[in-house]
């Protein structure tokens, strides 16, 4: 530091500075970090009392000693067993299947030549922008001919596949495929399947990583059509359960909020593992899209 | 793995006529093949549904009998005369409106924040995203709780600064308000995200410029980044507001779920579209005719406003 920094040095130093933020910027985020965080913290408190302590005055901010009853008390109220069960089935098919389906089409529209590929590409980015949920109707209707309503198929039917999945895994093999690779494994006598198993599958890893997380919380979350489909307990999935447990005159929020905790934390503990993730395919969907 | 193919030895066997034809059938038609299960399963779940329902709009068609009288327009006259659709529509848009414009314009200041070098990065960009890990229904129920009228902690914090307990759920504003901040708490992290990825890919060069002409931090926002990104920023428009034309978990829950949650409050202040139309499909007497009158306007009036958008946009864009 003692040395004299060349003019061009110092340049890049001014530069850096004013690219730096003030006081005042850092406050903005830990107050945005503050509100990000304080609901769902706030819930864990409620979870841990009973309702009398949620009645005081000042309203409690510190985690009581109530929550293991709490949880004994929401498995007795709704069989949120079978809930957490029905939507890891329903969100882990989703995802699988979604991955699966949107690499296939991405590798046919990033590395195959076909006839109409792009009028075709176009249309998968189309359906993105309708409204699916609109069709409930026709769809609930469609369930019962099929005689699956109340199943966890009918859940399961509608996210089989997405446009936003197969538009951005074409992005990301086009990018990250060579076509060298291709090539050669054709030479080698592979078909064209084996080469999408065998040569293309892992090179799309990264991306199906960020995809199947992303699938998998759409996926949990999902509460209309669930919500629709489904009429007994036992099918119910999380969101489902939830939202039976808010439903009469008085809510009963300590119950409520345990719930509502069990039914966050495993995607807390996915966001806490997988979050980077998460934000790059959030911020490469936005770049590309 | 990747190279598994390479490590073996070459295929032997050269193409006979029948390995030719079956190369020649794999090379050309396998593509449409990978590419089918895409479009048949969107086509059997999302748009032969939605297209349908216009069929189903124009009949008296109940689940609970066999008969699907042809009724015409009668739905739509119906659904245009009943003072509650309208009071869903206004609804609708009231809280579609609070809830999207201040979101996005938190948006775009908390993104510029975000450009600058900051320490712990990527502690600020998982805080931000953290609301948008939890399910509508949680966001519902946890803020149903904090503007409780009687327990609720905003409440407790308003009085406690001099201004008076609100009865959020009873009047049409507040409670259109709470219903808003719910929407935004979940989404203004992820849509902050989108602005940063696109103010990322603005070349350094326009900055320099702009700091050179003695451009603040401020008007740099507002002059040279929110043009240049602004194609993100219809996007996340058009997003938001298909989005927000079908809010349906947050009025319901916060109404308590029951009775009162699917008719969007005692006096249907916060009744919204989607909500009306689940009262009229699912909670009394499956009136999937009409409510597919309900579904089919809903989907007329987000193709007008993603066009109103669109207008908006080439008109801006042809002006400057």
């Amino acid at each position: 530091m003692t040395s004299i920094p060349s003019a061009r040095k110092r340049r890049a130093h001014l530069r850096l500075m004013r690219n730096r933020p003030g006081r005042l910027a850092y406050l903005t985020l830990v107050a945005v970090m503050f509100f990000s965080g304080f609901p769902l913290y706030y819930s864990l408190v409620v979870a841990s009392k009973d309702n009398s302590a949620l009645a005081q005055v000042p309203p409690p901010v510190l985690p009581g000693a109530n929550l293991v009853e709490n949880v004994g008390r929401v498995f007795d109220t709704v069989p949120f067993d079978f809930a957490l069960l029905n939507s890891a089935i329903v969100s882990l098919s989703v995802t699988a299947s979604v991955v699966f389906f949107s690499t296939l089409a991405g590798f046919a529209f990033a590395k195959l030549e076909f006839r109409a590929s792009k009028a075709l590409l176009v249309a998968v980015v189309a359906t993105m922008m309708v409204p699916v949920q609109l069709g409930v109707i026709p769809l609930y209707m469609l369930m019962v001919e099929l005689h699956l309503t109340d199943t966890l198929w009918a859940v399961v039917a509608p996210g089989l596949v997405n446009a936003f999945g197969v538009f951005f895994m074409t992005q990301y093999l086009r990018g990250a495929m060579p076509g060298d690779l291709i090539e050669a494994a054709r030479m080698d006598g592979a078909s064209t399947f084996r080469i999408f198993w065998q040569v293309v599958f892992p090179v799309a890893r990264p991306a199906a990583v960020v995809l199947g997380v992303l699938t998998f919380l759409t996926a949990w979350n999902d509460y209309f059509w669930p919500l629709i489909v489904l009429s007994s307990p036992e099918k119910y999935t999380v969101q489902v359960a939830l939202s039976s447990l808010s439903g009469g005159y008085v809510t009963d929020y300590s119950l409520v909020l345990t719930a509502t905790m069990l039914a966050t934390l495993p995607l807390l503990a996915v966001f806490a593992l997988l979050g980077k993730y998460m934000i790059a395919g959030i911020m490469q969907g936005a770049v590309k899209g | 793995m990747a190279i598994a193919t390479k490590g073996r030895a070459p295929n032997p066997r050269k193409p006979a006529t029948a390995g030719r034809l079956r190369y020649r059938l794999d090379l050309h038609a396998s593509p449409y093949l990978y590419i089918a299960p895409f479009f048949v399963l969107f086509a059997a779940f999302g748009l032969f549904p939605l297209a349908f329902t216009a069929w189903v709009s124009l009949h008296d068609w109940s689940l609970l009998s066999d008969e699907h009288v042809f009724v015409g327009a009668e739905n739509y006259a119906n659904l245009l005369t009943d003072g509650y659709f309208w009071n869903a529509l206004v609804n609708t848009m009231s809280i579609l409106a609070l809830a999207t414009v201040p979101q996005l314009l938190a948006a775009l200041c908390l993104a510029h924040l975000l450009t600058f070098r900051l320490r712990g990065q990527t502690f600020f960009r998982m805080g931000m995203l953290l609301p948008n890990v939890a399910s509508v229904v949680a966001v519902a129920v946890i803020f149903s709780q904090l503007f409780g009228r009687d327990f609720g902690l905003i409440n407790w914090v308003l009085e406690a600064l001099g201004a008076g307990r609100i009865d959020w759920q009873a009047g049409r504003a507040s409670s259109h308000v709470a219903i808003a901040v719910m929407v935004a708490w979940k989404w203004t992290g992820y849509n902050t995200l989108i602005y940063l990825a696109a103010m990322q890919a603005v070349p350094r060069e326009v900055y320099e410029a702009a700091r050179l002409d003695g451009a603040g931090r401020l008007s740099q926002l507002f002059r040279v980044t929110v043009p240049m990104i602004r194609p993100t920023i219809v996007f996340t428009v058009i997003v938001s507001t298909i989005y927000g034309l079908q809010i349906f978990a947050e009025p319901q829950l916060f109404g308590g779920a029951g009775a009162s949650g699917v008719t969007g409050g005692p006096s249907r202040q916060f009744q919204t579209l989607t909500l009306y139309l689940y009262e009229h499909g699912f909670n009394r007497g499956f009136e999937f005719g009409y409510a597919s009158a309900v579904a089919w306007t809903m989907f007329a009036v987000i193709v007008v406003i993603a066009l109103l958008n669109y207008l908006l946009v080439k008109r801006i864009r042809s002006s400057s």
